[in-house]
């Protein structure tokens, strides 16, 4: 059953549409992905599903009524949104417990129990986030809104942000995650709709959006030893070669990998550095959002 | 709501310079000025009373108006700059709260500024305990609103903290003159000090209501007048992000 209900959703600010003729459901249980530029309505889609914006046209349900009205049973987490730069962690998430009938306490499994005395100006990005997310979950929510979770964070503590997500998740909550990484959207999301210019263009699990486009394979290596280029382009499996400096870049068909080591044992070259890329949702995200500002942070 | 209120306590507490600044100043330049032996003897230029008596209104005058221009606009430009006024809409509670919250605290620091000044006039320099205490209660209380009402306009309508501090400076000595913290009012031209008796926070009805007899209510009533429109103003403009 969907837990929200987002039906042909419009919003404009003055003359700018930022969102225009957006629909989706989310289920109970999803993790759902809002993907897209910045300045492609997503912001603007969640906030309507917060509750904190009023729509221009359209619906919005989130457990079958208003946003307005179920403001406790959503938790969120706000782009830029700070506390007081003097409050203490300890003090903020013990004043959000007080405007919920029964709160939750996450600092333990979010590892702010060493720093409740800490002030909020003080603490790295990765703490401002999880005491963001902390504060999100506190009134126990049903929906969790999560709005760039993870960016200007370092790769490690985004890998701790996601395997606090799975938590989340793991305790029944719905999250709706906007992102700008493919990679946690590969590795969080149960569905993804990529927006562009305020609408969505395409909403899909990760993996079918990946089979969408079509690149097949790519391996890149340094060979030990000189190697005719035309040997290479001779192979029934490769498409093409391009080199760069030293590297060359094969492409090609799905069994490129093996045709391409094969061949190169056979002549006693051995493929230094060698990569091999597959499609990633980057490439599809690239595709469907017509390759501009990707990854613009 | 009482979690509010004791957090932004906290807050005020723990912003140091500012809040021994708010609740000691005004106590502290009058121990100052009594320190002066000229200041604490009687002169005819202020009716035959001694400087300080004549003094104590302009630094209750200091109180409402460091709190209500220096630090609460500031705060409340902030907040909302900052995001926190949003964070807040997000929850059940209404954000308005925080900034209701943020009044208790100010106006109870005014309050306890006040009551500190009254002790140690009394006790240090024998300055005469409020002579109509509701009535000092009364010009406090509607200057504090009217001050304040200013306050929030100023945050209402700056685009940011920056600006609402700057602006809030320019009012704030403004106010702070006409009260007569800089120069004593009796040193001010005439029609200075006519204005003053009905600029925020209305230093004439607060020193009717301490050392004379009581306050003119036409006085109070201007200054509720002020506190309403401003006020009003405020709650009409303001932007929660």
């Amino acid at each position: 059953m969907a837990i929200i209900e987002v039906r042909d959703l419009g919003k404009r600010y003055g003359p700018r549409v930022a969102v225009d003729s957006v629909s989706f459901e989310v289920a109970e249980g999803e993790i759902f992905g809002v993907l897209g530029p910045n300045g492609a309505g997503k912001t603007t889609t969640v906030e309507c599903v917060a509750g904190l914006r009023t729509p221009d046209r359209g619906s919005v349900s989130v457990l079958g009524r208003r946003p307005a009205d179920v403001r406790a049973s959503i938790g969120v987490q706000l782009q830029a949104s700070e506390l007081p730069e003097r409050m203490r962690v300890g003090e903020a998430l013990a004043l959000f417990s007080s405007f919920y009938p029964s709160p939750v306490d996450w600092s333990a499994r979010l590892g702010l129990v060493p720093h409740l005395k800490a002030e909020f100006g003080q603490l790295s990005g990765g703490l401002k986030q999880r005491l963001s997310i902390a504060l999100a979950l506190i009134g126990s929510p049903r929906i969790a809104i999560l709005d760039e979770l993870t960016t200007g964070l370092d790769p490690r503590a985004r890998r701790d942000t996601w395997s606090v997500i799975e938590e989340v998740r793991s305790a029944g909550v719905t999250i709706l995650l906007v992102t700008h990484f493919m990679e946690e959207a590969e590795r969080l999301c149960d569905r993804v709709a990529v927006f562009r210019d305020g609408r969505i263009v395409a909403l899909d699990t990760p993996s079918e959006l990946v089979s969408r486009v079509d690149g097949g394979t790519r391996v890149r290596f340094v060979p030990s030893a000189a190697l005719d280029v035309s040997v290479l382009e001779a192979l029934p499996e490769v498409t093409s070669v391009t080199t760069a400096g030293e590297q060359l870049v094969v492409s090609g068909s799905e069994n490129l990998l093996h045709a391409v080591t094969s061949l190169l044992a056979r002549r006693q070259v051995v493929a230094r550095q060698l990569r091999v890329d597959q499609v990633s949702l980057d490439d599809a995200y690239v595709e469907l959002t017509g390759g501009r500002d990707v990854q613009d942070r | 709501m009482f979690k509010i209120v004791e957090i932004e306590a906290r807050l005020f507490l723990r912003d140091r310079m500012n809040s021994l600044f708010a609740l000691l100043f005004p106590s502290v330049l009058l121990l100052a000025l009594g320190a002066i032996p000229a200041l604490r003897t009687p002169d005819e230029n202020f009716g035959g009373q001694r400087f300080i008596d004549s003094y104590v209104s302009a630094l209750v005058v200091f109180a409402l108006v460091f709190i209500g221009l220096q630090r609460l606009p500031v705060v409340v430009a902030t907040y909302r700059e900052k995001g926190v006024l949003r964070r807040l809409s997000t929850t059940p509670m209404h954000p308005a709260r925080l900034l209701a919250g943020q009044m208790v605290v100010n106006f109870a620091a005014v309050i306890l500024s006040v009551l500190l000044l009254i002790l140690v006039g009394y006790v240090v320099f024998g300055v005469d305990l409020p002579h109509h205490p509701l009535g000092l209660a009364c010009a406090v209380m509607l200057g504090g609103a009217g001050t304040f009402a200013l306050g929030l306009v100023i945050a209402a309508l700056a685009p940011n903290a920056r600006t609402a501090g700057g602006w809030a400076a320019v009012v704030f000595m403004l106010l702070m003159f006409l009260g007569g913290v800089y120069l004593p009012r009796f040193m001010l031209p005439s029609a200075v000090q006519a204005i003053g008796s009905y600029s925020p926070p209305g230093v004439e009805a607060i020193h009717q209501a301490w050392l004379g007899v009581a306050p003119d209510w036409r006085h109070l009533a201007i200054m509720g007048l002020v506190g309403l429109v401003a006020g009003t103003v405020a709650a009409r403009t303001f932007r929660w992000e």
